[in-house]
């Protein structure tokens, strides 16, 4: 049978061991219930909505979540026949975030009419309608990944194509005319004509991480092996540091053209994780550190000493340090969103009945805050914890997956997951300097919507490979019988664990 | 590969909790803050759910709420702008409410206790019922001739104010301050718009958002003689008795020599109502000093009201504009003795003599209500929304006794001199007796002089009105020019008790 399987280390620690679990139909039962579940409260969530913003709950309320839901009932079953082992907590907790979302900018839809039209305002109409449409198209693409990959390390014998076109898509909006790149200060955009834009940035990261975790698997040991130690910790050689070095370069890069931290730190953070996760060296995290934020320190006195392309990030440090200096001019936005979070308080003014409409940018980056005056601290945790959720179980089937591909590319794609909820969520809520990003799942938008439901097809995928048994094989009956291209080998590398 | 995963995982948990904790801070520890701040454009919006009431006076309606298609659902208008902005207020989203907006804010809105009945009805009614309206004092007549005398003074004068007093109830007729303002930019639905027009008001070195009438003392100048002409008659002098005047004179002390204003002829023998009449400063800072003596002129000051910190003006019973408390300061020498070259200057108002307009009009008002002073208010009713019920009804409460009948009426006497013989001719009215007093004050070195006018005006015995005029700054002419202004500002509210 296939390598990895066959030659399964022992587990270090029990955690790890793959235990006996329920047989794949019962997680795929687990999980159309609990998709189910979700879909309640996002009906429940728009009903609430309407009560509050309407006096009234009208007939049509539960439709944006029943078309959610059979759009997700769809996805269920393709998990269903072709990653029956998949996690079954995955997609309904997605799910619930997607859904949520979608009331919620139809609760902002409904905030911009005057107060008599609301009740005629069509169900499909504005920023609502328009992501429900996205969410569609996202769906049928996490889909169509899972149809097309069906093991995932077939990935990687397209390694060094996705890590071009990952360069490719990161640089594009940056090398543009800002006419045709720029959206609200940050160059990350495509766009095309005035209605259609796209943020390449996003499906970039998911390009580069396969290519991240493809290079790495096979570097890993000089990479881990060669190294000089100082002071109690093993630092690499020089040469070694040269792809660090080129990824730091690409992330400052991104900082000073397109203008955005938050991008440049989580392209960054990426790579460094990664590369710790394969060499297990925490000197990796270290010297990321300490480039990192030498980096970032150095862009802020730039930005303040010659202005040009470090301007932007100048002002937004100062903004984060003191956000009521100039409050209707720079701080305007991070001011509202902070006395938005504020108003909300502990239980929040309830669902619509806040007014986040006061919040600029409330449909995409502030979508969070915008949520927080109306859900209040409880509802925002509950939204952390969703997502904390779906980070811990795609860094599960990292653990659980057998080959060093998958355990990276899970491990990587969970915690790009989590880094960019931390850094748009830092960001609208004063932690570290706000910066352009879209929340995953939530935020209008479709570029991001779509790149995250493909992030998350892959966890499934990864998922369903690590809870497959042992000794059965990829996905059933597509398997081709041991032809030459069979996706198992990684161009000669290794595919299990070799030290611990 | 699994230990760095694991630890990955850690860092993941460590970031969510960040936020969580970061979370707290904002929506938990700062909530009170941020929901309380100055730049929160968040308001209840309950408190717009409800109709506000309207402010009145003799049949004007000088604010009302007009039913908007926003979220908040109605819009406080003043229609009359500029002119009664310092009487009523106003009561913006986002700023602080004053004035009448502010003092009477619960009935108004609705929420105060009186308006139980009516919030109980509704719990029947499926409406809102509107909150109360509040009945003003105030004659549109006499306030809209006060502010067009003020704006069309023949001096020049860009800052003053008038405020018209009933002397038999202490019901306000007339309030303003010059410059004024339009507070229907403050009460935008906008907060961005509304903290601008507020900011501008405030940078304005005028000083438009003050209320000059009731807020800030000035030099009473020769107005202050009426308080030694009443400490001289209870001295047991007569309006009769001689006084020692001459073109000039030298208080001990000081080679600081007191004249007489230009254009003013004191002879050496000079009986108390001629010296008042043609205002002899020589008359009266002698009779001070050789016969009078610090202490009992600060006490006949105070008798009239100087020192009063805890004047409000607005409702008799509770609430009301705070006013600032008019000085003498202590006219005294370290050693206990009396100051007297101080005592000198502070017997013609000028020293550390300090008065509000509406000290000045008290004073008036006292004199022509036979020496009663009454408490001064403005709130005349506070009538429910049904416009039937009236939940309260001014009854007008002397406030305090200065002087007692005879010599109020020996005043009288002698400020009517002064308008018809003396300095204040420019106030005489056609078929009504008036009286009053003049003043210059000297308003510090190279800034021109404050001009004032004290005064009433009776038909037959019955006192009709009292006013205080101030012109900031007038220069040469200026208390002459009060004196018109306040002479047209009785006349109209002669003309209309006449139509009432």
């Amino acid at each position: 049978m296939t390598a990895p399987a066959a030659s399964a280390p022992p587990p270090a620690q029990p955690g790890a061991a793959p235990r006996p679990r329920r047989g794949g139909r019962g997680r795929r039962n687990a999980e159309l219930g609990l998709l189910v579940l979700a879909m309640v409260l996002v009906a429940a969530y728009g009903a609430a909505v309407q009560a509050s913003m309407l006096d009234t709950i009208t007939g049509t309320f539960w439709v944006p979540a029943a078309v959610l839901f059979l759009t997700f009932f769809a996805l269920h079953l393709v998990v269903r026949f072709l990653a029956p082992h998949a996690d079954p907590a995955l997609l309904p907790a997605v799910a619930l975030l997607n859904g949520l979302g979608v009331g919620f900018l139809r609760r902002l839809d409904l905030g911009g009419q005057e107060a008599a039209r609301r009740v005629d305002y069509p169900v499909f109409a504005g920023v609502g309608g328009r992501q429900l449409a996205w969410t569609l198209i996202s769906v049928v693409l996490a889909a169509a990944l899972l149809v097309v990959v069906r093991d995932h390390r077939m990935v990687s014998r397209y390694a060094y194509t996705l890590g071009l076109v990952g360069i490719v898509l990161v640089i594009t909006p940056a090398v543009l005319p800002s006419s045709i790149s720029e959206v609200n200060h940050a160059k990350l955009w495509i766009r095309f004509g005035s209605f259609f834009s796209i943020q390449p940035g996003e499906f970039a990261k998911l390009a580069l991480l396969s290519f991240f975790a493809y290079y790495l698997v096979r570097k890993r040991e000089v990479l881990s092996l060669a190294s000089k130690r100082f002071l109690g910790i093993d630092f690499p050689r020089g040469r070694d540091l040269g792809p660090v070095v080129a990824v730091w370069a690409l992330s400052l890069l991104v900082l000073v053209f397109e203008k955005d931290l938050g991008t440049s730190l989580l392209y960054f953070g990426m790579f460094v994780v990664t590369l710790y996760i394969a060499t297990e060296r925490v000197s990796w995290l270290i010297i990321g550190l300490l480039l990192f934020s030498g980096g970032a320190f150095l862009a802020y006195l730039l930005g303040h000493s010659i202005g040009g392309p470090f301007l932007n990030f100048g002002q937004r440090v100062d903004t984060w340090l003191d956000p009521f200096a100039d409050p209707y001019d720079k701080g305007w936005q991070l001011t509202q969103s902070l006395l938005g979070l504020g108003t909300g308080g502990l239980f929040g003014t309830g669902p619509g009945a806040g007014q986040p409409n006061l919040v600029e940018e409330v449909k995409n980056d502030f979508i969070f805050a915008g949520m927080g005056e109306e859900v209040g601290l409880f509802g925002l945790s509950a939204l952390l914890v969703i997502y904390l959720l779906i980070v811990a179980r795609g860094l599960r089937a990292g653990l659980a997956v057998r080959d060093s591909f998958g355990k990276l590319l899970a491990g990587g794609l969970s915690f790009t997951l989590g880094l960019q909820v931390f850094v748009i969520v830092g960001g609208v809520s004063g932690l570290i300097p706000l910066t352009g990003q879209t929340t995953p799942f939530l935020s209008a938008g479709g570029s991001s919507l779509m790149a995250n439901w493909l992030l998350v097809a892959m966890l499934l995928r990864i998922s369903d490979a690590a809870g497959r048994p042992a000794g059965e094989g990829a996905a059933g009956p597509v398997r081709s019988s041991g032809t030459g291209s069979a996706p198992m080998r990684l161009h000669g590398a290794p595919t299990e664990v070799i030290n611990r | 590969m699994n230990a760095p995963l694991r630890r990955v995982g850690v860092v993941a948990m460590i970031l969510f909790g960040l936020l969580f904790a970061n979370l707290n801070w904002v929506q938990a520890y700062k909530a009170d803050e941020y929901r309380n701040s100055d730049y929160n454009g968040r308001v209840q919006v309950a408190e717009y759910e409800r109709e506000r009431g309207k402010i009145v006076a003799g049949g004007k309606v000088l604010a009302q709420s007009k039913a908007t298609n926003d979220d908040l659902k109605f819009q406080r208008t003043y229609p009359f702008k500029e002119t009664y902005a310092h009487v009523i207020g106003y009561k913006p989203v986002n700023l602080g409410d004053i004035a009448v907006e502010n003092y009477e804010n619960e009935f108004l809105a609705g929420t105060s206790d009186s308006l139980f009945g009516e919030r109980f009805r509704d719990m029947w009614r499926n409406s809102k019922s509107p909150g109360g309206n509040v009945l003003l004092t105030l004659s549109p007549t006499a306030q809209e001739t006060a502010v067009r005398e003020l704006a069309n003074n023949n001096v020049g004068a860009t800052r003053g104010a008038v405020i018209a007093l009933n002397p038999r109830s202490g019901a306000v007729l007339a309030m303003a301050s010059m410059p004024s303002f339009d507070p229907n930019p403050l009460v935008s639905h906008s907060t961005k718009a509304a903290q601008a027009a507020y900011d501008k008001l405030l940078a304005d070195p005028k000083k438009p958002l003050l209320n000059r009438a009731l807020a800030e003392t000035f030099p009473p100048g020769s107005t202050f003689k009426v308080i030694d002409s009443a400490a001289a008659l209870e001295a047991g002098l007569t309006a009769q008795s001689e006084l020692t005047g001459g073109s000039t004179y030298k208080p001990p002390d000081t080679s600081q020599v007191i004249g007489n204003a230009p254009g003013v002829t004191c002879p050496n023998k000079i009986t108390l109502k001629q010296a008042l009449t043609v205002s002899c400063n020589t008359a009266f800072t002698r009779l001070a000093v050789e016969k009078l003596g610090a202490d009992t002129l600060k006490r006949k000051a105070q008798d009239f009201g100087f020192g009063d910190g805890d004047l409000r003006v607005g409702q008799l019973d509770d609430g009301g504009v705070r006013v600032a408390a008019s000085q003498t300061g202590d006219i005294k020498d370290p050693d206990g003795t009396d100051d007297l070259p101080a005592l000198a200057q502070s017997a013609i108002g000028q020293a550390n003599v300090r008065m509000t307009p509406l000290q000045g009009a008290l004073m008036a008002a006292t004199v022509a209500n036979g020496g009663s002073q009454m408490r001064p208010y403005l709130v005349q009713v506070l009538q429910g929304p049904d416009l039937t019920t009236n939940h309260y009804t001014a009854s007008p409460r002397e406030l305090r006794r200065p002087v007692d009948p005879q010599v109020a009426a020996t005043l009288q006497d002698m400020m009517i001199s002064v308008v018809e013989n003396g300095s204040g001719r420019k106030a005489q009215i056609d078929g009504y007796t008036v009286g009053g007093k003049t003043g210059t004050a000297q308003a510090g070195e190279g800034v021109e002089n404050h001009g004032w006018f004290i005064g009433f005006v009776k038909k037959g015995d019955e006192p009709i009105a009292a006013v205080a005029v101030l012109l900031q700054n007038a220069g040469q002419g200026g208390s002459a020019e009060a004196a018109r202004i306040a002479g047209q500002v009785m006349k109209s509210i002669t003309r209309d008790r006449g139509n009432g």
